[in-house]
């Protein structure tokens, strides 16, 4: 991508991480850290790589994404309002009675959700049956999935990347966001996760690490995917939970909390600081 | 009654996919490594190329289906009712139920008549687990003829069923020139005034034979065949509660979440009558041949009679 393309893609993730605060503040819940951590992946995959329509929401032959970590829906939420999908009003209640964007998304309410998801470990199965459809339908659409590294604690994540692997599921490409904490504390000293990449090479997949906030790299990775035959790909994605709000990067506290109102106050001059200098 | 031929419903649900695939293109099937058992092997050598093989691995088994549900596909999803309702449970209902995506969930070996194997795999939990989450259909066919219309009619059907399936050979009892099923609409087998049986899947026949004993020793008993648990049919129960007073459910389930309570809560809320559970009485199974288990759990011909007699004599 070119620099203008890319400044276009970095002004749209601050944007989407606005909005992720915006919603997690107004619902007095819900999950920023990885929420952030994912901000800029998510703006990468709906604003640069998948064919979607917001007029069209289940169009046949569409990409989709699988929020496996649906508890970073506010990201995906921020990311489909900008797109078009349903206005951004909605954010302003998520999670209170009566709104369409739920704690977890909700695919049957909320267009350009594919998947409701948030039980973890469920997500990326459902992304092998799509993933499987689309071969046996002879369609060329592409499925992403997205794990936390948390998540991969689940047995469940293991047993579809032996399907992926088995069914040689080449357009699926799963991301890892690897921000290294989860409630309890950091990854590795609640269950340790180590070789994460070894452990999905050794179930047959085609593993590519990178910066998960560098969006060259974003997009080297998945065109790299999309050029892998006859196996998945899975992206190990390092990231920083709570990127771009200071007092949340790396805090394992802010897994599941919302500001206050003068922690909102904070984040959000700090990020549209980082827009204005974008724009700048 | 049709000449009669002995055939377990596994085997007729095997038999309804190869039938409803010749037609329809969007029917798959998977299973974690049972097809030889759960007969899904029928299809599998039939439509090799629409049979996937998850493994042992209920959980994923069951979240592929949605995603290839919600992809457009008819997913067809068997294991045994332990590990399909059970293992996978939270799958079945965050992945396929909340989202009320296109997925049929067959469980077979339900029951204690699954005989030798025991208590691990005799799963007499599955109705009552099914039934609990919101837009599932659950079905319970009591012989062939029944299977294979309910599994037709579990395709037809936009959205989620269970479909549970027995691994005994019985007796096919249902006249197939003269038979309908309707999801949710139960068939009454005998008329009868003095009380009410109702029974489901492999132990219907059972029930059956008890009730004509019982028509010869002076007990005029209706039976029902309900073969939908969910949504269950209140109008014929409560039609029954008026005109005959007193219900005897007869379940190859635990007396807890099944059958039984399903019929109790219809007429609890509508026409209060007395309802008595026969059933696995909250207890586990335990190995031993199928037909020997179920005389020993008195859910054979003779053990339905004689509870039905005990009963209707206090």
């Amino acid at each position: 991508m070119d620099k203008s393309e890319l400044l276009e893609l970095k002004k749209t993730a601050c944007k989407v991480r606005s909005w992720t605060v915006e919603g997690v503040f107004n619902a007095k819940s819900g999950h920023p850290g990885g929420s952030l951590s994912a901000a800029d992946i998510i703006t990468y995959l709906y604003f640069r790589e998948m064919k979607v329509d917001p007029k069209d929401p289940k169009n046949p032959d569409r990409d989709r994404f699988v929020l496996s970590k649906g508890h970073c829906c506010p990201a995906l939420y921020a990311a489909l309002a900008l797109k078009g999908f349903f206005s951004t009003d909605e954010i302003k209640v998520l999670r209170h009675i009566g709104a369409m964007l739920q704690g977890h998304p909700d695919m049957k309410n909320t267009p350009g959700v594919d998947m409701s998801s948030g039980s973890l470990g469920q997500g990326i199965s459902a992304a092998c049956g799509m993933a499987l459809a689309g071969k046996l339908s002879s369609k060329d659409y592409r499925v992403f999935a997205m794990l936390g590294d948390g998540e991969c604690e689940e047995g469940q994540v293991w047993e579809a990347a032996m399907f992926a692997s088995h069914y040689k599921l080449d357009n699926l490409t799963v991301f890892v966001d690897y921000n290294g904490l989860q409630i309890d504390g950091t990854v590795e000293d609640v269950a340790g996760l180590s070789a994460i990449d070894e452990k999905f090479s050794s179930f047959g997949f085609e593993v590519i690490t990178i910066d998960g906030h560098d969006f060259d790299q974003i997009e080297a990775a998945v065109n790299k995917a999309k050029q892998t035959k006859d196996k998945p790909t899975v992206i190990i994605a390092k990231t920083v939970k709570g990127k771009g709000v200071s007092f949340m990067e790396n805090k394992v506290g802010w897994h599941g909390k919302a500001p206050n109102a003068d922690e909102y106050k904070i984040a959000m001059d700090e990020l549209s600081a980082q827009l204005k200098a974008l724009e700048a | 009654m049709a000449e009669s031929k002995k055939i377990a419903t596994r085997e007729s649900f095997g038999m309804a996919l190869c039938e409803l695939a010749k037609e329809h293109d969007d029917i798959l099937v998977l299973d974690a490594d049972l097809a030889a058992a759960t007969k899904t092997e029928i299809f599998k050598k039939a439509y090799p190329d629409r049979f996937f093989d998850c493994g042992i691995a209920e959980g994923n088994m069951i979240g592929v289906a949605a995603g290839l549900a919600a992809a457009g596909k008819v997913p067809f999803a068997a294991s045994f009712a332990m590990f399909a309702t059970g293992r996978a449970y939270e799958q079945v209902r965050n992945s396929v139920g909340y989202p009320h995506l296109n997925v049929k969930i067959a469980g077979s070996h339900a029951g204690i008549s699954v005989g030798e194997d025991g208590a691990t795999h005799q799963c007499c939990e599955d109705l009552a687990l099914m039934r609990t989450i919101p837009g599932m259909v659950v079905l319970n066919p009591a012989d062939h003829y029944e299977m294979m219309a309910a599994t037709k009619a579990a395709y037809e059907y936009q959205g989620p069923v269970y479909i549970r399936l027995g691994r005994l050979a019985i007796e096919s009892f249902n006249d197939p020139d003269n038979y309908t099923f309707e999801i949710g609409k139960g068939i009454t087998l005998e008329e009868g005034s003095d009380v009410t049986v109702i029974a489901t899947g492999l132990v219907v026949y059972e029930a059956l034979k008890a009730v004509r004993a019982l028509k010869e020793k002076g007990i005029n008993a209706r039976l029902i065949n309900m073969h939908t648990i969910k949504p269950i049919d209140k109008d014929i129960i409560i039609k029954a509660a008026n005109e005959t007073g007193r219900i005897i459910t007869v379940e190859e389930h635990n007396i807890i979440g099944g059958l039984g309570e399903a019929v109790a809560a219809v007429t609890a809320e509508n026409c209060p009558v007395p309802v008595n559970r026969i059933g696995v009485e909250d207890i586990f199974g335990h190995s031993g041949p199928a037909v020997g288990l179920l005389s020993e759990f008195g859910l054979d011909a003779e053990g339905i009679e004689k509870k039905i007699t005990e009963i209707m004599s206090k």
